[in-house]
């Protein structure tokens, strides 16, 4: 059989469906949402009160903080998740299949409950870079996570073209390998840098003053809204910054799918005397982000004399908690799907800025869109407040840009000509979508539910503000419990949120095409 | 083919954010009016406190008159923003805070009711609010919690400005992002002086305070000894008895209650406030008669060891009596200038 050939096609600048357009337009404005109510409570403070919040010298402190944190945490985790993710699928790493799974399931941890591990197990564990390495630990898998992805999927052809001509090892893998891949770090590094700016858990815990901190103070020590969400209006500007900065980084024009046969395996470089030390290394940085928070719940089941009421009541959150992700992460789903659709197969001025347009709410802390919701829910959609639909839709405001780079990748993967052939063999556009791009599409749909799915469960902000009354998920039980420091009755739902959220986790490891069987030889180099 | 234009991506992209906008500042009238008249045996309560402690009790509440209960719990000042945000659309009928300053926050926007006199007398006049919109159900005094193997008594300070001297450096826990704390200190701009207030922040933040996130982790670190004192709520060094399943007085946490009307021993409440749209329901206002009834009262007393407002009810073994407290003579009322305040804290540099 002959080789598969890697086809490479120049993207047609073709103008959008309308539908498709107005789809992605109306599931942008829900990101949007909480950018509204922004922009009407901060008209409402008047001009000189902005001033008067926003000018000083804290802010100035607050956004070199939160910015340096980001960098710091972001560089940590394109370091720890490209490095481990280049072990698992490139290397003859003893285990790789465990160390793949090790890696990714950090997204499970949420940060409250790793960062309260580290606070309790460690003395004096608080400031700037205690906090950084807590967040460092929990996000590197949404970089680890594409990167091996794309290393395991990345056609060997261009590698062995540059070794053929003559480069070693190391240059193929910084000039051609790195490359290939540096889409999946871009947009994994953007989604940790927007996580960062967002995260309460870690930072208010570990104690580092960052805008979102900042954001909760006012509201908290102040009970003062206005200046809380006037605040907030500087993280959408950074946040603008950042998406900015990472629509320069990425390269346009021209795609790479392939078309026909099953891709072969990479090529494997031999570790040799690296092996132990590498191995070593990674089974460190899993003691630490998961072996920690481990260690820790255990610690408060056995101290307290604190319990929960019983097994029903974590069971019932524990139902609450899924029913209410599904749904969120459905909505988010549909939502995204068109916004993807037409990155990938629209690419132009209107795809673009749409898609930015998702990410600008993405850093605010989830309080701001848990208000921003109620808000809307109060005025605009009265019949679904409280409901778990508003709830649902607030998940879709926080995790949009998840989906959408999710769908957006898989569709970016299954090459447009199939579509095209069955379009001009008379099937009407629904019908292609329905036969041919949604088959296509679906595994990356699958890991884009399966991200937003487990994000949902860990949202807490949001989600005490906007569910139905009287319902407890896993993480406001959780919430209920550590306020009255009751460790050992809030230990049973901490572990049951985390097992539940490492199912999907589990499934976006599966998704990287590191745990399926490759052959153990490979083709080995180096 | 021509590139989608540019004007068309923005305008589409407004024009989404104006539909959502201009259906937010939608002029739907509030049904403020339709509160019902009659019992329903239905109420919808905000609980700014903790679930495991009001559920129990809402349970008693709801055994002994029949009315059921919708309880929505949350973080107060959370809440209070919460409040505010759905204005008079709002589904809650009471709004139970942890702390006065919520509720101040929430009369400040006209969302409360006035409630009735004979309920507003339950307890005594500085414990509510001054216009009546909102009624102290609990009252909670602040205290130093010491190590008992780290400060001998006859060091205990006298008053709470002692703390900045040196003698204290690097030794005194303090939780200023907590609600109770900045209520302490628009207490000591009340009761002293801007400058005074401000002066005993700037000694406090430059005498190497111990910043903890809450009243629990200091109460929790000066039991363990690392560190040897901090400012608290009283009924902390019970909360901590209580989890880890042994009488109070074994802990190595003391308490001691600043003397001689000593700002350092303000004490603060927890209260209730009834929303507008509920003001005739005859079923919110049984609640809040209960909330005020010696059955309620006993059970904080019992279960928080916070005091009892009402007289007649016993505070828990081992507290001082309210009355016995040298409490310093401020009216709560006036503690409703956060802002300030918080600029204080701020400048402080006790947060940044």
């Amino acid at each position: 059989m002959s080789a598969p050939r890697a086809v490479t096609y120049q993207v047609r600048r073709s103008a959008p469906r309308p539908a498709l357009l107005a789809a992605a337009a109306a599931a942008v404005g829900v990101a949007l949402i909480p950018l509204v109510y922004l922009a009407v409570r901060t008209a409402e403070a008047g001009w000189s009160r902005i001033a008067a919040e926003l000018f000083t010298v804290r802010v100035a402190e607050l956004a070199g903080r939160s910015l340096a944190l980001a960098a710091v945490v972001t560089a940590g985790c394109v370091v720890l998740g490209v490095g481990s993710a280049f072990l698992v699928t490139r290397t003859d790493l003893p285990a790789r299949r465990l160390f793949a799974v090790l890696a990714a399931l950090p997204l499970a941890v949420p940060t409250y409950i790793a960062s309260f591990a580290w606070v309790s197990t460690v003395d004096g564990f608080e400031g700037f870079w205690p906090a950084a390495a807590v967040l460092v630990l929990c996000s590197y898998p949404y970089v680890f996570l594409p990167v091996a992805a794309a290393l395991a999927g990345a056609d060997p052809a261009q590698e062995e073209a540059s070794r053929s001509l003559g480069r070693g090892a190391w240059k193929t893998f910084t000039g051609v390998t790195l490359r290939q891949v540096r889409p999946a770090v871009a947009a994994g590094a953007l989604l940790v840098a927007l996580y960062v700016l967002s995260d309460f858990g870690a930072i208010s815990i570990v104690r580092v003053e960052t805008f979102t901190r900042a954001i909760f103070t006012s509201l908290n020590l102040g009970f003062d809204r206005t200046g809380a969400l006037v605040l907030a209006t500087v993280l959408v500007a950074l946040t603008a910054l950042l998406v900015t900065g990472e629509s320069l980084s990425r390269r346009r024009g021209a795609r790479y799918a392939r078309v026909g046969g099953a891709g072969r395996p990479p090529t494997t470089i031999r570790l040799r005397a690296m092996r132990w030390p590498a191995s070593g290394a990674l089974s460190v940085v899993g003691a630490l982000a998961l072996g920690v928070p481990g260690f820790s719940l255990m610690r408060w089941l056995a101290d307290g004399v604190s319990r929960p009421g019983s097994l029903v009541e974590v069971a019932i959150a524990a139902g609450n908690s899924l029913w209410v992700s599904l749904a969120g992460a459905t909505l988010t789903l549909l939502l995204a799907l068109p916004v993807g659709l037409l990155t990938a197969r629209a690419p132009g001025v209107a795809a673009t800025v749409l898609d930015r347009l998702a990410y600008l709410s993405h850093a605010l802390p989830g309080l701001v869109i848990g208000l921003s919701l109620v808000f809307f829910g109060i005025n605009v959609a009265y019949p679904l407040y409280q409901t778990q639909w508003l709830l649902a839709l607030a998940y879709a405001a926080l995790f949009l840009p998840l989906a959408v780079a999710a769908v957006a990748a898989a569709a970016t993967q299954a090459p447009p000509v199939l579509e095209e052939v069955a379009r001009s063999l008379g099937r009407r556009p629904l019908t292609v979508f329905r036969t041919v791009t949604l088959p296509l599409t679906l595994p990356g749909i699958g890991a884009g539910a399966a991200l937003v799915f487990l994000t949902c469960m860990k949202e807490l902000p949001a989600t005490l503000l906007l569910r139905p009354t009287g319902m407890d998920t896993l993480a406001t039980t959780l919430w209920t419990h550590t306020s009255v420091a009751a460790y050992a009755a809030a230990a049973p739902h901490a572990a049951v949120l985390v097992l539940l959220a490492a199912v999907p986790t589990w499934l976006l490891a599966t998704r990287t095409g590191v745990l399926a069987g490759r052959d153990p030889a490979g083709r080995e180099i180096g | 083919m021509p590139i989608f234009p540019r004007r068309a991506a923005l305008a589409i992209a407004m024009s989404s954010m104006l539909v959502l906008g201009i259906a937010g500042c939608g002029d739907e009238e509030p049904d403020a009016g339709s509160a019902a008249q009659t019992s329903d045996k239905k109420i919808t309560v905000y609980s700014g406190r903790s679930e495991s402690l009001v559920k129990p009790l809402l349970e008693m509440f709801t055994k002994q008159t029949g009315i059921s209960v919708e309880a929505r719990y949350g973080d107060t000042a959370q809440m209070a923003a919460q409040l505010v945000e759905e204005g008079n659309r709002s589904p809650a009928d009471v709004f139970f805070a942890q702390d006065a300053g919520a509720l101040g926050a929430v009369t400040k926007q006209g969302l409360f009711a006035v409630l009735p006199a004979d309920t507003l007398n339950k307890v005594p006049g500085v414990y509510r609010a001054a216009g009546g919109e909102w009624v102290g159900v609990t009252g909670r005094s602040r205290v130093l919690v010491y190590n008992s193997d780290l400060v001998p008594s006859e060091q205990l300070p006298k008053s709470v400005f002692e703390l900045t001297e040196p003698a204290w450096k690097g030794k005194v826990g303090v939780a200023p992002t907590n609600g109770s704390f900045q209520a302490f200190v628009t207490a000591l701009r009340v009761q002293h002086s801007d400058a005074r207030a401000e002066q005993f922040l700037t000694g406090l933040g430059a005498n190497d305070p111990q910043i903890r996130a809450g009243n629990a982790a200091i109460v929790s670190d000066v039991n363990s000894g690392k560190i040897p004192a901090g400012l608290v709520n009283h009924y902390y060094v019970y909360e901590l008895a209580d989890e880890k399943g042994v009488s109070p007085d074994t802990l190595k946490a003391r308490l001691h209650f600043f003397p001689n009307g000593d700002t350092g021993a303000l004490v603060n409440t927890a209260g209730v406030g009834v929303l507008k749209g509920a003001a005739d329901d005859p079923d919110v206002r049984v609640f809040v008669d209960y909330l005020l009834g010696t059955e309620a009262q006993t059970y904080f007393a019992d279960k928080t060891f916070e005091y009892p407002l009402v007289s007649g009810v016993a505070a828990a073994p081992g507290l001082p009596a309210l009355a016995s407290l040298a409490a310093p003579k401020i009216d709560l009322n006036d503690l409703d200038t956060l802002a300030a305040t918080v600029a204080m804290i701020k400048k402080s540099g006790l947060v940044t």
